[in-house]
């Protein structure tokens, strides 16, 4: 099978095969993650877009190995610079930690330690990584604070995170992600705890700082909008599966698959009149994980749906683009309308 | 910091004028006539009404109230019925067997029971967590007299284990090494228990936080995730219950003290209690209140130190 990635000669920063990470109670597994394939250019911004529960903040955690029991990495292969991160010893986890893999989290209230101060903070990923004296990481850390757009760093590096505001803090937890210089940035909803301004400005942070430190980054989302101004590619997740993966232009100008199709209808817009029409939804809701549908995950949900997608899930498909679609409609074995356009079910 | 420390101070004078109007009630409350329980079972009227006009006992009570304070502040606490001798006097020595064996109880407490706490929540479910809350429930069960008198029997006495004989330790006194373990054990025992508890439960709210996670990402190592990311967080409680548990220590003390036979504070209690020592009771009772009020100042400032949120001036 050829990858989408293979139109760049460079080998991906991180490629993500046939992942499966599942969480364990008494009775049965849940299947977070189940088979996810990806892959992330070097120095290019991949987008992971779905709804609650489709598995991508779990997606991410997993490629830091960060999964907490009862949760646990069943399978699959994540290959960050053609080296196997599931072979690796705890120890050597840890140091690509921070270091050369960072992430950064949705809730920045609650994501940065109360009792020790920024600085402290930014500063023990030097003392780890970079073995510097306390002194000198801190001297660092208050840099990082000046790159990330904090005024008076001086002050701000001596503060605790009771005393910024939201859009400081994520401002803080950019500075310690980026402090090692990391290769890969994952950002799992860097925006959405945040108010609207604070995200345009964050988002134009990150990209400004992708610009000037070449880093790639994992852009996990809801928001089909952060998606269209910060991702050069796009896999799309439902219900622990990769259903499209194409780059941001394809999947904008013309989606593949059903659930992309759904996703971008429920967009609200305000570029053309739509009358008096009620907004788009996906109708029903993700089914609870112990009730996976046996067909495609989507079928039930599916306006397309036909015997075959309710039967048996359909693989991940190469199209033409070199970007892959997990649909019946584009193999062979579609058994339902020949003529059927996802597209023509679009609001515009 | 300064500032908070000298507030905190003064919000205890209400505190202390509060545990001075109590003892000050104490004594004239207690059933019969002060002046004859003082004068003796033996005394003349004529000695009775002069220990009346000595203590002052037939002016207003806001008087002697005044007279009462007074007389704490320089020092003078009146007069034991046994022996006559200042009240003062019969308490000084006595503080520091009870001061020791209380610090040396909440030092053994919360080194036992932090540590407990943290093994049972990072091992939540395992082996090791139920045996240590086991444990836990049981030094809380058990009443510390009882405790006292098994650790004296198998570690004072003590018994033949293959020729060694296991007993130890001293079982009456205080001031050798020897004396001091089993008091300690004794006393400090169920505080260990309500602690592994509390930092237990509270280790476990900190450990799922998102702050946690930062850290892991950051690659800190577990260990350190543990006692510098979650432990700190989670002593906050903890350090408020050490306070509160003090309380019930001073209690424990004058068990402790009666069974080990430790010429303590609270030993003394026990005595002028039975000889109805009225003025000694009285004193002792404001000595532990004193006690109390100023471990707490202690804890309100530990906790500022911990909790960064709290502002403290």
């Amino acid at each position: 099978m050829v990858k989408a990635t293979d139109i760049l000669d460079e080998q991906p920063i991180l490629e993500v095969k046939d992942l499966q990470t599942s969480f364990f109670t008494e009775k049965f597994e849940v299947k977070a993650v189940d088979g996810v394939n990806f892959a992330v250019p070097k120095g290019k911004t991949l987008g992971i877009v779905g709804e609650s529960g489709s598995g991508k903040s779990i997606t991410s955690l997993s490629v830091l190995r960060l999964i907490q029991d009862p949760g646990k990495i069943k399978g699959g292969e994540i290959l960050f610079k053609g080296e196997n991160l599931l072979d690796k010893s705890e120890a050597q986890m840890r140091k690509i930690r921070g270091n050369e893999i960072s992430m950064i989290f949705q809730e920045p209230m609650t994501s940065l330690n109360p009792v020790y101060t920024v600085g402290q903070q930014i500063s023990e990923a030097y003392m780890i990584h970079q073995n510097m004296s306390k002194k000198e990481a801190m001297l660092r850390s208050t840099e990082m604070l000046e790159l990330v757009g904090i005024p008076s760093p001086k002050q701000r590096v001596k503060q605790y995170p009771h005393e910024l505001s939201g859009g400081m803090r994520q401002r803080v937890m950019i500075a310690m992600a980026l402090a090692c210089d990391p290769e890969l940035l994952i950002a799992d909803e860097p925006t959405t705890a945040l108010d609207v301004t604070i995200q345009a400005q964050i988002l134009e942070l990150m990209k400004d700082l992708q610009d000037r430190l070449g880093m790639s980054i994992i852009m996990i989302t809801h928001d089909l909008g952060v998606v269209a101004e910060t991702c050069d590619y796009v896999a799309v997740m439902y219900m622990g599966k990769v259903v499209e993966y194409a780059s941001v232009t394809d999947l904008f100008k013309n989606p593949k698959h059903p659930y992309t199709v759904g996703l971008l209808n429920s967009l609200p817009r305000h570029d053309v009149d739509l009358g008096d029409v009620e907004l788009n939804v996906i109708k029903g809701s993700v089914p609870s994980p112990d009730n996976i549908p046996t067909g495609c995950r989507f079928a039930p949900r599916c306006p397309f749906a036909s015997d075959i997608c309710h039967e048996k899930l359909p693989h991940l498909e190469q199209s033409e683009e070199g970007n892959q679609i997990r649909c019946w409609i584009y193999t062979d074995e579609w058994d339902g309308d020949p003529e059927v356009n996802v597209n023509d079910q679009r609001s515009t | 910091m300064f500032t908070f420390i000298v507030r905190r101070l003064l919000q205890t004078i209400p505190v202390l004028i509060g545990v001075t109007i109590l003892t000050f009630g104490m004594m004239r409350l207690i059933p019969g006539d002060p002046a004859q329980i003082m004068a003796g079972e033996s005394a003349s009227p004529e000695q009775i009404e002069l220990t009346r006009e000595r203590l002052g006992l037939n002016d207003p009570l806001p008087v002697q109230y005044m007279d009462y304070v007074t007389g704490i502040v320089t020092g003078d606490l009146g007069t034991s019925v046994r022996n006559g001798r200042p009240v003062s006097g019969e308490i000084a020595p006595r503080l520091r067997p009870t001061i020791e064996l209380a610090f040396y109880s909440t030092l053994l407490s919360v080194l036992i029971g932090v540590t407990a706490g943290v093994i049972a929540a990072v091992r939540r479910g395992k082996l090791s967590d139920s045996l240590i809350m086991l444990f836990a429930l049981f030094g809380l069960s058990m009443p510390n007299f009882w405790l006292g008198l098994m650790l004296i029997q198998y570690f004072a006495i003590g018994f033949d284990v293959g020729g060694i004989n296991t007993g130890w330790f001293l079982a009456s006194g205080w001031g050798t090494w020897q004396q001091m373990v089993l008091p300690v054990i004794t006393l400090g025992t169920a505080g260990a228990a309500i602690i592994a508890r509390m930092t237990r439960s509270s280790m476990l709210e900190v450990i799922d936080q998102d702050y946690i996670r930062t850290a892991r990402a950051k690659g800190v190592k577990e260990r350190v995730v543990v006692y510098r990311h979650a432990l700190k967080n989670a002593l906050i409680p903890v350090v408020t219950v050490v306070g509160l548990q003090f309380g019930a220590l001073l209690g424990g003390a004058v068990l402790t003290e009666t069974v080990f036979a430790i010429n303590g504070l609270g030993r003394l209690m026990v005595d002028s209690i039975n000889a109805r020592d009225f003025p000694i009771v009285q004193s002792g009772v404001l000595v532990f209140a004193f006690l109390f009020v100023l471990v707490n100042i202690i804890v309100d400032i530990l906790y500022g130190f911990l909790n960064k949120r709290i502002d403290l001036n």
